[in-house]
């Protein structure tokens, strides 16, 4: 699996103004790499992500998936989004295996005869992995923010695509969950050896997840910097607390607020308070 | 006693029963304070009899009368289900389709709500130039008033379908066709068939109305009848009627939806 992303450029028309939300990006994605793309809101990551899976189309460039340009949403890359995207009306292990029930599966012939049958069979083996099995007959409203989300994350895997896109997946969980959650999908990612796309803002998350952050600035979006995080495969929460963890984290949060709102010293804000006091 | 009185707070299953009762009790209970009142009084006996008369009235007609009783039902209910089963055929397809596609949506959209907005009534004299006077003008009039506002409804409840189940369903591979039937029409069902239980209410509401075309049996037109000699008691009873069917078809619809999407959370509607 190799992604490439050529000079992709998004741009909208508001009223009479044209506003740029993705300035030209270009780099390569391989196989079983875990990237993270940082940055604040309005940068253009979740832009770049919808555009990655085939939901948007960019004003110019392609991407281009194993030598093939995307032309639009495909099984071959699957999405988890922040909100609960959970179809309401199918039972836990019917969610997971949602992709089962789609004709439209072989659509580009390079997909195995038996992959329905092996998805249902994917998702209750996953399930398992993700400690939902005890809830198969459960509906999604029964389950917690926490629980929702492994489900949607097992529904994407489920289709075995060849790479994850995760929009912020984690955004509305408490922090407790979160740092869950984000162990699990480091285990995920390594057991079943897929690419993953990772959309935050929150640099302590980037660090922890990523072999390389794309770190964004907004107006207008582009990618600023490219970070290799040099930790290995297998961490632990244990890493958070490490100094170099503590470097790199530091070093990307000046990357982030660079040209930014104005940074005060403590001696100038004090004079700020002072001033608007009187 | 504030308990009861929070904003959109449950209150106790024996409280809610004791409010209904004591709604339909304080109602009987001033139908029956001023019936009494009007005793000795010509006009007022006439227009507001006793309790007492109407349930003899009543059981007179039911013993006597039945067959007519039955057939009035029986040529109601038919008008109201043919006009309302041909909207709810035509509607729920058509509404789909705008709910889905924009170009669907500008097509019907600007005659659905023009039509919405002419009162039935004032169409008679053009279907009864159209259709003639028998059982299709009736059928088309109910046709009409429940079709066009259920359009604009399911309509809605289609493009109400969050659209991040559409792109999830995208992303999975699913194709157009699929995503309609199988998330789009799937997730709006419970909603559509919420629309159908309140336009089916309509359609009894426009067969009284209908039955105002050279009819001569019907609930509505019988109504009309018994106006002329001002026979209340059996107006009462017809109203009574009309009141029920309405009641236990609307309990039907309401059972149905709680047994077949029992997923969705019904408690807001």
């Amino acid at each position: 699996m190799k992604l490439e992303v050529d000079g992709v450029t998004r741009t909208y028309r508001s009223g009479n103004r044209i506003v740029e939300a993705l300035k030209s990006s270009t780099f390569t994605i391989d196989h079983a790499d875990f990237v993270v793309f940082l940055g604040p809101s309005g940068c253009g990551k979740s832009t770049l992500l919808n555009i990655i899976s085939g939901l948007e189309h960019p004003t110019s460039g392609q991407v281009v998936l194993d030598g093939e340009a995307m032309t639009g949403p495909s099984p071959d890359i699957g999405m988890v989004f922040q909100q609960y995207t959970l179809f309401p009306w199918l039972t836990v292990e019917k969610n997971a295996a949602f992709a089962d029930r789609l004709k439209c599966n072989g659509a580009k012939g390079q997909l195995e005869n038996d992959r329905p049958r092996n998805i249902a069979r994917r998702a209750r083996k996953l399930l398992k992995l993700v400690g939902l099995e005890d809830f198969s007959n459960a509906y999604p409203r029964e389950l917690s923010g926490g629980m929702q989300q492994r489900l949607a994350i097992v529904r994407a895997l489920a289709n075995r695509p060849k790479i994850l896109l995760m929009d912020e997946p984690f955004g509305a969980l408490d922090s407790q969950t979160r740092e869950e959650l984000q162990d699990m999908i480091q285990l995920l990612s390594q057991v079943e050896k897929i690419t993953v796309i990772f959309v935050t803002h929150d640099v302590d998350e980037a660090v922890y997840l990523a072999n390389r952050v794309m770190v964004f600035s907004p107006a207008p979006g582009r990618i600023v910097e490219q970070v290799t995080i040099p930790f290995g495969p297998a961490r632990d929460p244990s890493l958070k607390l490490t100094e170099e963890f503590l470097t790199i984290k530091r070093n990307l949060k000046k990357l982030i607020s660079k040209d930014q709102t104005p940074s005060y010293s403590r001696k100038e804000l004090l004079e700020l308070i002072d001033s608007s006091r009187s | 006693m504030k308990q009861y009185f929070l904003l959109r707070t449950p209150i106790p299953r024996p409280m809610v029963w004791t409010m209904a009762i004591l709604s339909l009790v304080l109602t009987i209970a001033s139908y029956v304070w001023m019936s009494e009142n009007a005793v000795g009084n010509p006009e007022k006996e006439t227009f507001f009899p006793t309790v007492n008369i109407i349930a003899q009235t009543s059981w007179q007609m039911i013993t006597q009368n039945h067959a007519m009783i039955l057939s009035d039902i029986y040529h109601s209910t038919f008008r109201v289900f043919a006009g309302f089963l041909m909207a709810a055929a035509l509607a729920v397809p058509i509404g789909v389709l705008m709910g889905a596609f924009k170009i669907a949506e500008s097509f019907f959209q600007p005659w659905a709500e023009f039509i919405r907005y002419i009162p039935v009534p004032a169409l008679i004299p053009l279907f009864i130039a159209i259709f003639g006077v028998n059982e299709e003008p009736k059928i088309y009039l109910i046709f009409v008033g429940t079709f066009f506002p259920l359009l604009l409804m399911v309509a809605d409840e289609i493009r109400r379908v969050s659209y991040d189940l559409i792109k999830v369903a995208h992303t999975l591979g699913a194709s157009q066709t699929e995503i309609m039937t199988k998330v789009l029409l799937r997730s709006a069902l419970p909603g559509v068939f919420d629309s159908l239980r309140i336009c089916h209410g309509w359609a009894w509401t426009y067969l009284v109305v209908a039955e105002l075309i050279a009819t001569n049996e019907g609930l509505g037109i019988r109504i009309m009848k018994f106006a002329r000699f001002i026979q209340m008691p059996k107006i009462m009873l017809y109203l009574l009627l009309l009141g029920l069917l309405g009641l236990i078809l609307d309990m039907m619809f309401r059972q149905f939806n709680r047994r077949a999407f029992g997923w969705a959370d019904t408690s807001k509607k």
